[in-house]
């Protein structure tokens, strides 16, 4: 049996570690697109202002790119040491696909980084903006196989269970690709970067015009800004909402978990505050039929039956076959070399009760629920301010267009204190996503307390603190730089 | 060829010649690629299942696995 305070530690590790990368990721795909379509309007008009409002947004880029970059391969390091079963036990999915995807992404963007700021005055116009262009859509490839590697562990699709290696092996690879979590997941994870892009660029131009400094600059910005901003959060409201459908179809337990719903059925509830409801909204929303069934923590618990007949087992049906599975894996590892026919039934049981592989694991089925209150938060905190800047980007855009804006110094230091909102709103997204799957961290197949390495848990204790003390510092080094560059400013009216 | 490659080459020589603000940027990469791979990789991220066998792997795993 593994210590709970291992499974903890390593858990708060990897989540300190993932929220950290994740805090430059999205800027750097909402930025890549803002900058290019600067540059585009740049190319489209001649006007030399747009080519200088471009270098100072890519500068931004690229000191959060420098230190962003590489905060990714500590999760790698943690896979290989804090999570050793899981890793093997994966097999095929990460690896080979994520480390050619690391290449190219890694090709692709040195080369387009380069050209795009050694470049200006030695390619041309058009070759350039190909190349602005291509540095995003590397960044936002560069996201791919790891988001569908993350889908897989919240649905496992594509792959099979092979005893003799202990591994998954890929036996459909567009069921994986196209695995529907990961679909979603990508554009709702690609959309909010355009979100945080939008928010960051409006708030420090807001910042400007507080200060009146760089009044076109900051305005044009402002414009562009809003404008991809408005039109990521629309995606990102299309991707949540197949992902709400996505996590009732096969993450019930996550979905409940966020609504707090201990009681489910048709016409379910949806929460907008403990004590405030909409009735039938969750109905909606999960399954877009008023009449829809959503399942509550309570219904997964002890089994149910949908309206259409479809019975779903209990957690202890569930963790009855998953001792099973469990035995049965056990057994056949022991009989394959000395009696192959029993063996063979061995495997039978196995490959017929591996879908409840994980719930071998379980001890009792109250292990089964997420933390209720964190998911429940952590998904207002997303919908709330993400429907917050919204419509802060819709009421600024609206405004600017009148040229009222800058004289509403009081909307400005709302855009320009919303900056950290929208990082919020990103880690809020990802709790929703993360912590709601628990006890998984691979759906129904395999447990953290089974996933987590046998290690000292005074080493992840140490290297958490490590993270903390180094983490804390490049963001602190990255922040004086970046707050140096933006005082500095594009000087654009000095010009 | 060989020009195109030397144009390629003196394009990464000038552009990083011509850097102000952004050698800054490349000497915090740097100590982070150091911390990152000598520290963290060398001292405190040995992986679990190196120095064994693929036939040590899987039996390692497969007892992790089983007995827990």
């Amino acid at each position: 049996m593994v210590e709970t305070a291992l499974v903890d530690w390593s858990r708060l590790q990897f989540a300190l570690t993932a929220g950290y990368h994740w805090l430059f990721v999205p800027l750097t795909l909402g930025l890549a697109v803002i900058m290019a379509t600067m540059e585009s309007i740049y190319v489209a008009t001649g006007d030399e202002f747009w080519k200088r409002t471009t270098k100072f947004w890519m500068k931004i880029f690229a000191i959060n790119f420098a230190v962003g970059i590489a905060t990714g391969i500590i999760l790698e390091f943690e896979f290989g040491t804090n999570w050793s079963n899981y890793s093997w036990f994966v097999g095929d999915i990460f690896g080979a696909p994520l480390a050619i995807e690391g290449i190219f992404a890694f090709f692709m963007e040195a080369t387009f980084f380069a050209v795009m700021f050694f470049g200006w005055e030695k390619v041309s116009k058009r070759f350039h903006l190909a190349a602005t262009w291509l540095t995003g859509i590397g960044a936002a490839i560069s996201a791919v196989w790891i988001l569908i590697a993350n889908a897989w562990m919240q649905n496992p699709v594509g792959m099979e269970f092979n005893p003799d290696t202990v591994r998954h092996e890929m036996v459909d690879f567009w069921a994986l690709v196209f695995n529907p979590v990961a679909v979603s997941k990508f554009f709702h994870s690609v959309f909010s970067g355009w979100m945080t892009g939008a928010i960051f660029v409006i708030g420090i131009s807001s910042w400007y015009l507080l200060k009146r400094r760089e009044t076109r600059f900051a305005l044009s910005s402002i414009r562009v800004a809003a404008i991809v901003g408005i039109v990521g959060t629309l995606a990102v409201m299309f991707s949540g909402d197949s992902s709400g459908v996505h996590a009732a179809k096969y993450q019930p337990m996550k979905l409940a978990a966020a609504e707090g719903l201990e009681e489910g059925g048709p016409r379910a509830p949806f929460s907008i505050v403990p004590g405030v409801e909409i009735p039938a909204m969750l109905s909606i929303l999960a399954t877009h039929d008023v009449d829809g069934y959503v399942p509550g923590i309570n219904n997964i618990l002890d089994g149910y039956t949908t309206p259409d007949g479809e019975r779903h087992l209990s957690a202890d049906e569930k963790i009855e076959r998953g001792r099973i599975a469990l035995e049965a894996f056990a057994s056949y590892r022991e009989l394959k070399d000395s009696d192959p026919e029993a063996a063979a039934v061995a495997r039978q049981t196995l490959d017929e009760n591996i879908e409840y592989f994980g719930y071998g694991y379980i001890d009792s089925k109250e292990e089964l629920v997420p933390p209720v209150t964190l998911v429940y938060w952590a998904f207002r905190v997303m919908v709330y301010v993400g429907g917050f800047l919204l419509m802060l980007m819709v009421v600024v855009l609206w405004l600017e267009r009148r040229n009222r804006l800058k004289d509403m110094r009081w909307l400005l230091w709302v855009a320009m204190l919303s900056i950290p909102l929208v990082y919020l709103a990103g880690q809020a997204g990802w709790i929703v996503a993360e912590v709601g799957r628990q006890p998984w961290v691979i759906d129904g197949l395999l447990p953290v307390k089974a996933a987590v390495s046998s290690v000292s848990v005074a080493v992840v204790q140490t290297t958490f603190w490590l993270f903390v003390a180094i983490f804390t510092l490049f963001l602190v080094i990255e922040m004086r730089i970046m707050i140096k560059a933006i005082k500095q400013g594009p000087n654009i009216e000095t010009k | 060829m060989k020009s195109r490659l030397m144009a390629i080459w003196n394009f990464y020589v000038e552009g990083f010649r011509a850097m102000t603000w952004g050698r800054q940027l490349w000497l915090l990469i740097l100590l982070k690629v150091v911390i990152l791979f000598v520290l963290l990789r060398g001292f405190f991220f040995r992986p679990t299942l190196a120095g064994k066998s693929e036939e040590q792997r899987i039996e390692y795993i497969g007892n992790q696995l089983t007995k827990r």
